[in-house]
């Protein structure tokens, strides 16, 4: 019998039929992953077999952990199994853990509160569990003091603390850099191993899927729309929607040439300073230098991609770009022009940038309509159209993204992120910059979703000669979109070149490292 | 740490320069000459002359100022006009009726409002929960000294558990604590409505948090996850209210001791205003303030033992 | 419409009408003493009886309503009009030394309770209405300069005040035109809350003397004068704190009704 049995579990919530039907399996030291974009009903699964879902759920069906029935079990029975025959580790590991206790105070809890044993004792095995994930921070430190993958090292060992039988995993490493979760998905398969877990990994991220699971679960709306051990389901895919995600995943746009023309956008040898909170109360005060030696040049309908960890300066980077922050040294010009003027921003220089954001939830202000949104640069122009002109330039905005004019009289809200991303990109191009900074602006996106947006650029590059900086952490839609790329780390610019030449060829030490650690998609045939 | 305790003190030391500079601006400047302002129309000029050599006024602001601050902290608040003794004497008796009196509602007010707020956040949208949030909705709309004067009507006038007003002294010190004990509830209770509302929403949203989910993944109960990881989190807003809790009690005693007939600081600020004697006026001011600063420090004090990120500030 | 907008709008609009009534009408000349007639329990001559000078006390609580509200709302008035700004200024220049003075004044002025400060004023400048509108509005000031602030800086990390700064505006016009209006309505829920702390703390002064003067006619100088005839007349104690109380609450459940019909996200500052 396999460790864990899920069969036919409907949910539903309210009104909302939120589960139809899935089922799931998992046997011992086997790897299974759910996977499926937002809404799929991937968390919930895992919620149900861990007995957390919310007071007026309403779920059906069995499953099976070691041959009891969660959904008929009591919850004081419950609360016995969950960190002691299963264990659970989520999604936001800075948020996770308490912030008022020690870390070793946390780990030894999980002990503590299923075992009769001394503090003492539960203590010392905490310390060893913290080792063992790899922690290297001794366990009387608070939270705070930790970055993201050392406290979702720390999550991980409160919930394999008792070697659970299962672990479940919900998106463990999407809030994390490549290079850590590289990492943490290596000691989640090294724990597997050694404790003859079942793991349980829920995640969007098809590469991750191909990189650890040995079965994989596909998810669409509620339900289980194909499932298999996971090379035979890639070389083998029959549903629709698996061959969707999977195209969407591993999407090519099709760029057009680039039409390259003169220099338009030149960083020279430029450094930025922070200063940091003081140590001792006289002297000077400390800097912490997020951008060191940056030099590079962006050409008029050129394409360049910048990758770099969280912490490299490419926020700094972005923000000195646009004129919005001063520079230490060196100088940021456009068309010959500097971008930062002090006080004042010259409007003249402005007008030739523009910038798209990650966060399509963040990027307008709630209470304005789309029109006045996305006419927003228009304070840039010294002679802003009004009237018909006005409403002539939204109107064309609108549809060279893909929406209707209609939609310029909608609230925001009424709108996906995609078609949100959209409107950014209208509001973006409506002043015609020479350059469009975008910063992380596919990296909040459904897999689908985002193919349709790197779509509508590529449709926009064929339209006019647009430049643009490319900003993300995903390797492989960097390598899709951009001519040029840059790779970031620590301030400095460690490697620039063409793209499938810095692909193929890494120079640096650190190229190598970020390109071996993403987790690849199998080629196939769909 | 250090640092923190430090900055606190530092920022202390300041709040109260400045307040005593107000203080001083307001009472001795504004005025003009407070002399004349103190003794009225109708005074004799020797009489304001001698007046102004006493308080020193021939002198320049600065030096004035500096000499009332050293005074201070001497312990001498100067001569009140009207009753021509040491303020510092008359404040001494009546600060002991007023703080323990403030203290004493603070208590009371939190031993109520803390199992309130919990309880109520616990069983979120139960009968108890409503229940409590009527009453302290109640509780809040209800002006302290009115009721005062309803709990005297009932528990001294009808029931005569307690007397109706007055202060024995604290030579029994039961017996003081009882005669305090009415207008200790009449100040805690409208405050603790306050304060039970604000622990329950401060736990509600810790209950919120992704790291009670991770409490319960690890297999512990609701009411584990409550007690051991939400209450103590929940506690860290709820403490700024104290602090500011405290400073409304000080005043609201002051008013309160006008319905007990209590000998506190009230009586003396009161008859000290309508007489437009200055001297105690300032010095009374400053002395409240005084605490309301110091019991924030110590607030403050308190938020770095509850919460290690203030105390590890990197 | 929730059960709290409807019971705490009606308590406030019947309030605001006994108020605005008694510009033009009141049942008995409050200024008129009627000795003979005075304590008398509520009767059919006077619905709310008579006080210990023959007042009628509806008459009374009417005017009361009025000097109440007038106090409360101007000190309202005084806090956001000045509180806002300087908690928008605050915001927009984060972690300057401007920043740095403005909430240590906030902290300055918390450190003197409304009572204190009307003290102070009315020490120097005798005791009136308009100077519990001084001392209640100065206390106002840093609770809403306070919040504004506390509401201002999470929204000035948010990426379309970057888009705002992109297209080159400058911090004023963001705070106002992008920051204040996704402000207003955590500002009218907190602006209800305080202007039923303002009834309280009127209530308050003029209980000890420090506010409206006679023959100015106040709720806190009623219960000032029922103190001593508590037990022989309650009904003159009773009346004008109860009236104290519905007018609060009503203020207080109008406020929770409106942020749970505007926004139920929002948090204000209950102090």
């Amino acid at each position: 019998m396999s460790l864990l049995e899920v069969k036919n579990l409907t949910l539903r919530i309210g009104a909302t039929q939120i589960l139809h039907a899935v089922d799931v399996t998992v046997g011992h030291g086997e790897i299974v992953a759910i996977t499926g974009e937002s809404g799929s009903g991937k968390s919930m699964t895992a919620l149900a077999i861990m007995g957390l879902l919310p007071q007026s759920s309403d779920a059906r069906g069995t499953i099976l952990l070691n041959g009891t029935d969660i959904l008929q079990t009591s919850e004081p029975d419950l609360c016995k199994m969950r960190g002691n025959t299963m264990g659970m580790v989520f999604q936001e590991p800075m948020t996770a853990l308490n912030p008022v206790q020690t870390i070793g105070d946390q780990v030894a809890e999980t002990i503590l509160i299923h075992e009769k044993t001394s503090k003492a004792d539960a203590h010392k095995r905490a310390t060893a569990m913290l080792e063992r994930v790899g922690l290297k921070v001794p366990p009387t430190r608070y939270p705070h003091e930790l970055s993201g993958g050392q406290r979702q090292r720390v999550v991980i060992a409160m919930a394999i603390a008792l070697s659970p039988k299962l672990l479940i995993a919900d998106e463990p490493t999407t809030a994390l850099d490549v290079t850590t979760q590289a990492r943490i998905l290596d000691l989640l398969r090294d724990l597997v191993q050694e404790f003859d877990m079942g793991l349980l990994i829920i995640t969007h991220d098809l590469a991750v899927v191909a990189d650890i699971a040995d079965k994989i679960v596909i998810m669409q709306h509620g339900r289980v729309v194909e499932a298999g051990p996971t090379a035979h389901l890639f070389a083998h895919m029959q549903h629709p929607y698996t061959k969707a995600l999977f195209e969407a995943s591993s999407h090519a746009v099709d760029m057009p040439e680039a039409a390259i023309a003169a220099p338009l956008l030149q960083v020279e040898n430029v450094a930025r300073d922070y200063p940091v909170a003081r140590k001792t109360i006289l002297g000077p005060r400390p800097m912490f230098r997020a951008l060191e030696g940056i030099t590079f040049q962006i050409n008029q309908g050129e394409r360049i991609g910048l990758v770099g960890e969280s912490g490299c300066g490419k926020s700094t980077l972005t923000r000195a770009i646009l004129g919005l922050e001063d520079v230490q040294s060196g100088t940021i010009t456009v068309d010959g022009a500097p971008v930062f003027t002090g006080k004042q921003p010259n409007l003249a220089v402005r007008r030739k940038m523009q910038v798209v954001f990650q966060d399509p939830y963040s990027s307008f202000n709630p209470r304005h309509r789309v029109d006045r949104l996305i006419t927003e640069p228009f304070h840039l122009l010294q002679d802003p159209p009004t009237g018909p002109a006005r409403d002539a330039a939204i109107a064309s905005a609108l549809t060279d993204v893909g929406l209707t004019p209609a939609d310029a009289t909608k609230y925001i809200h009424e709108f996906s992120g995609g078609q949100r991303q959209r409107i950014a990109i209208a509001r973006a191009l409506i002043i015609e910059p020479a350059l469009i900074i975008f910063d992380e602006a596919v990296s909040a996106l459904d897999v689908s979703v985002r193919a349709q947006v790197l779509d509508l650029i590529a449709d926009l590059c064929r339209k006019r000669p647009l430049a643009y900086l490319f900003i993300s952490h995903d390797l492989s839609v960097v390598r899709t979109v951009t001519d040029k790329v840059m790779v970031m780390r620590a301030g400095r610019i460690v490697e620039q070149g063409d793209t499938e030449t810095v692909f193929t060829n890494p120079q640096h030490q650190y190229t190598r490292t970020l390109i071996a650690a993403a987790p690849q998609l199998p080629a196939i045939a769909v | 740490m250090i640092r923190y305790v430090l900055g606190r003190l530092t920022s202390l030391i300041i709040s109260l320069i400045v307040a005593s500079i107000v203080i001083f601006a307001v009472i001795e400047v504004i005025p003009g000459d407070p002399a004349a302002f103190m003794l009225g129309v109708n005074a004799r000029p020797d009489t304001i002359a001698a007046l102004r050599a006493e308080m020193g006024l021939d002198q320049p602001v600065a030096v004035r100022y500096f000499e009332w601050v050293t005074g201070l902290l001497q312990g001498d608040f100067g001569r009140s006009w009207t009753y021509k003794t040491p303020v510092a004497d008359l404040i001494a008796d009546r600060v002991w009726v007023s703080l323990p009196l403030a203290i004493y509602a603070l208590l009371l007010s939190t031993i109520i409002a803390f199992p309130a707020g919990i309880y109520a956040a616990s069983r979120r949208g139960g009968a108890g929960d409503i229940t409590i949030m009527g009453a302290t909705q109640l509780g809040v709309a209800i002006p302290n000294f009115w009721f005062a004067m309803i709990l005297v009507l009932i528990f001294a006038i009808n029931l005569r558990w307690f007397s109706a007003g007055g202060f024995p002294g604290w030579d029994n010190p039961l017996l003081a604590i009882k005669s305090l004990t009415l207008p200790a509830i009449a100040l805690a209770l409208p405050q603790a409505a306050i304060l039970a509302r604000v622990m329950r929403s401060s736990l509600l949203d810790m209950l919120g948090e992704d790291f009670i989910r991770t409490a319960r993944a690890k297999g512990l109960t609701r009411r584990q996850a409550l007690w051991k990881h939400a209450v103590r989190n929940a506690l860290i807003p709820v403490l700024t209210i104290i602090g500011l809790q405290f400073s409304f009690l000080l005043a609201g005693g002051i008013i309160i001791e006008q319905v007990f007939f209590l000998p506190g600081l009230g009586r003396l600020i009161f008859q000290s205003i309508s007489a437009r004697d200055l001297i105690v006026v300032e010095s009374v001011v400053m002395l409240l303030v005084f605490v309301v600063i110091l019991v924030n420090f110590l607030v403050d004090l308190a938020y770095a033992v509850v919460d290690p990120r203030l105390r590890t500030k990197s | 419409m929730n059960r709290n907008l409807i019971i705490g709008t009606a308590l406030t609009v019947m309030f605001l009408i006994l108020a605005a009534v008694s510009f033009v009408w009141t049942p008995y000349d409050i200024e008129a003493l009627d000795i003979p007639n005075k304590l008398q329990s509520p009767n059919g001559g006077n619905l709310l009886g008579t006080d210990h000078f023959g007042r009628d006390i509806l008459s009374m609580i009417m005017m009361g309503a009025r000097t109440s509200i007038a106090v409360a709302l101007l000190a309202v008035g005084i806090g956001m009009a000045i509180g806002v700004p300087l908690g928008l200024l605050a915001a927009a220049r984060h972690g300057s030394l401007l920043d740095e003075l403005i909430m240590r004044g906030n902290d300055l002025v918390f450190a003197f309770p409304s009572l204190v400060i009307a003290i102070l004023i009315t020490a120097v400048f005798g005791a009136s209405a308009v100077n519990a509108i001084i001392a209640i509005g100065i206390f106002n000031i840093p609770v809403f300069a306070r919040l504004s602030r506390a509401a201002a800086l999470p929204l000035w990390e948010r990426d379309f005040i970057l888009a705002a700064r992109v297209c080159g505006k400058s911090a004023t016009r963001i705070s106002i035109e992008h920051i204040l209006p996704n402000m207003t309505n955590l500002m009218i829920v907190q602006g209800t809350i305080q202007f039923s702390l303002g009834i309280l703390a009127e209530a308050a002064l003029s209980y000890i003397g420090l506010g409206a003067q006679p023959p100015t006619a106040s709720w806190g100088r009623m219960l000032a004068d029922a103190q001593t005839l508590v037990s022989i007349a309650p009904h003159t104690a009773l009346i004008p704190g109860l009236a104290i109380v519905f007018m609060v609450l009503g203020l207080n459940l109008l406020g929770d009704g409106l942020r749970d019909r505007l926004d139920p996200r929002i948090r204000v500052v209950r102090t």
